[in-house]
């Protein structure tokens, strides 16, 4: 079974990150780039299908150049392969971009599932994987916490706020995942010395089959207007115990949907 | 002269900082305080491949250098692990080399490969209570016997005793009276640790209490012919095929303590409000924190000049000594500059600068005195007349 995992470089989430205000896109020299973090759940599922049923994984990243470092993560941990679609056109492509970028580039691939974090720590969209389904006309199998692949089929559960609900479709399929799926590995010693030959196939955009008036920031579908730093944080409410904090404590917290 | 960023070395240093941050300073102070060995640590290490970086790839082994296992041990000690993470996994990351270098086919077919897999613990049982730096003065002999060698003495100072199967241990094998040249008639062997023939008693110490130090007093332990390491009688030389590497790689576990004690003052001074402003704006506190960074900063260039000195086989006594004493001397200005910028917090255990403090100190004595890395350069680079 070959499974292609969607690998994105995002700002790390631990250093303080900034859009451009030029053009309203992400600031890349502000912050280091790491793996989407619930990428790395999609990596590790992808790797654990393979040790159960073979076949190959293949990482696929859309991005600058130097995202090349997460993809050698990626193959670190154990990918066989990666492709880079890396095309200065691409800059600034919006969501629906990029899932078309995808699309085209996964029609010069073979594959029998598609597996992606359900999203990004930056944009937060959430919508590259139900995008990328309907441009590949493929059933797509949302935020899953288990997989289970049976020879020409594949079940997920699909987390929801108060369980779950077993989804099956046909492969090839689309599948997002949740943080819940499983624990990520750690790049291994021996994987990191093999990841060094491990095949990276760096792609222009008309190598990938993409239409450059189909991506980028002039063409693209949406656009950032305006944005603002989330405004400081305000002093709180300071709650005086005069015999009865606790419930005026369960108030507050009722109040604001915790309890 | 090439800086240029290597990936393999920022992978490596990236993949150990991700598994060590799965183990938090509330960790490593809970293993300090109730001296248990860190085993999650050791396997998590284990598990990700890191042990048996130096062994060559023929035996399972990763066939790298210096160069990197520093950068591992480095990375350890500065995710707060200090030398509880350090010496938990050293001889495993990086104490064969006299293995590697002079053992028999036989030995190296028979332990390299566990040494890969985790499951052989061993420890470096050289120093005696009246042989420490004056390594040919010791009196543990191995008396010739049918098939093999019967030791018998003392040890002492030889960390992880409590887990070790075995014992690269250095005996007398003729007494210093009847060679020519005082480094003669020494062996080393890959002793096996038969607990009815070796008592061991740990030591009581000041820090780096998650991993045991001991004393070892040794009766008639029986060792294998096979198991001697190199010749019979040129054991100090064997011995010697691993010091300067590490020198600098112990330098390396100094820098990561300072790197770690910095981390934490440095986000103390910019969180701690005093006077209704950061302490962080003060230059009494700010300064000996940047001069912390760039006194470790140097150091870390000169273990770096050592290490790659080592790995391409060129004399390296001169800069693994300098790398060594920089390392130490930064490491613990650092630790001690972070203890000042937290005040009494600093004395507490809560703030973890307290357990750095306990072991940039070790540092300054380990695995060689900072008086004994000075007359080594004294002597032999500066050609003044030796003093002892």
């Amino acid at each position: 079974m070959n499974i292609v995992v969607l690998v994105k470089q995002v700002p790390d989430t631990e250093t303080e990150r900034k859009l451009d205000p030029a053009d309203s896109t992400v600031d890349r020299a502000a912050s280091d780039g790491v793996i989407n973090e619930l990428d790395e759940y999609a990596i590790e599922e992808a790797l654990r299908l393979k040790e159960k049923h073979g076949g190959e994984v293949t990482i696929l990243t859309v991005g600058p150049e130097q995202a090349t470092d997460s993809i050698r993560k990626a193959l670190s941990m154990g990918a066989d392969k990666a492709v880079h679609v890396c095309d200065d056109a691409l800059a600034g492509s919006d969501a629906l971009q990029t899932a078309y970028a995808i699309a085209q580039t996964l029609g010069t691939l073979e594959y029998d599932l598609v597996i992606l974090g359900s999203e990004s720590t930056d944009a937060r969209t959430g919508v590259v994987g139900a995008a990328l389904a309907e441009y590949l006309g493929l059933p797509q199998l949302t935020l899953a916490n288990k997989v289970d692949v049976d020879g020409t089929s594949v079940k997920i559960q699909r987390q929801t706020d108060d369980g779950y609900q077993v989804v099956e479709a046909t492969l090839p399929a689309v599948i997002s995942v949740v943080e819940k799926i499983n624990e990520p590995r750690y790049p291994s010693f021996k994987l990191i010395m093999a990841a060094k030959k491990k095949p990276v196939t760096k792609l222009s955009i008309a190598e990938a089959g993409i239409d450059a008036d189909k991506v980028g920031l002039a063409n693209a579908t949406t656009q950032v207007v305006d944005f603002a730093p989330a405004p400081p944080r305000t002093a709180g409410t300071v709650v005086k115990d005069e015999g009865n904090g606790g419930v005026l404590i369960a108030d507050f917290l009722a109040s604001k949907k915790f309890v | 002269m090439d800086f240029s960023k290597d990936t393999v070395h920022e992978d490596i240093r990236q993949a150990v900082r991700d598994l060590c941050a799965k183990f938090p300073d509330e960790y490593w102070m809970k293993h300090d305080q109730s001296q248990e060995f860190p085993w999650e640590f050791y396997n998590a290490i284990v598990e990700a491949g890191w042990l048996g970086l130096t062994v060559p790839t023929e035996y399972g082994g990763g066939g790298l250098g210096v160069t990197e296992a520093a950068i591992v041990e480095q990375e350890i000690a500065a995710s707060g692990a200090g030398m509880n993470g350090c010496s938990a996994v050293h001889i495993g990351i990086f104490g064969f080399e006299p293995i590697i270098k002079y053992g028999s086919e036989d030995l190296k077919q028979r332990f390299l490969p566990r040494l890969v897999s985790g499951d052989l613990h061993v420890s470096f049982a050289v120093t005696e209570p009246d042989a420490g730096t004056d390594t040919t003065n010791l009196s543990t002999f191995a008396r010739k016997v049918d098939g093999g060698w019967l030791v018998s003495g003392k040890k002492v100072w030889i960390t992880k005793a409590q887990e070790a199967e075995r014992l690269i241990l250095l005996a007398r094998t003729t007494p210093r009276d009847q060679v020519a040249k005082k480094t003669d008639g020494l062996t080393l062997f890959f002793a096996p640790m038969d607990r009815e023939r070796v008592t061991v008693r740990p030591i009581p110490k000041m820090g780096r209490n998650a991993v045991d130090t001991n004393e070892l007093f040794i009766d008639d332990l029986f060792v294998p012919d096979e198991d001697v390491i190199g010749e019979v009688g040129k054991g100090f030389k064997t011995i010697l095929a691993g010091l300067n590497a590490e020198r600098v790689i112990s330098a390396n576990a100094a820098i990561g303590i300072g790197r770690a004690a910095l981390r934490r003052a440095t986000n103390y001074a910019k969180e701690r409000v005093v006077f209704g402003r950061p302490i962080g704006k003060n230059q009494g506190i700010a300064f000996p924190l940047a001069e912390a960074l760039i006194k470790l900063d140097a150091a870390d260039l000169m273990c770096q000049q050592a290490a790659w000195l080592i790995d391409n086989g060129y004399p390296a006594g001169r800069q693994a000594n300098a790398a060594k004493f920089l390392a130490a001397e930064a490491g613990f200005f650092a630790a001690d500059a972070a203890l000042s910028v937290h005040g009494g917090y600093g004395y507490s255990k809560e703030y973890h600068i307290e357990r750095y403090f306990r072991e940039a100190r070790l540092m300054r004595i380990a695995p060689i005195s900072q008086e004994m890395v000075l007359n080594y350069v004294a002597e032999h680079v500066l050609g003044l007349p030796r003093s002892y």
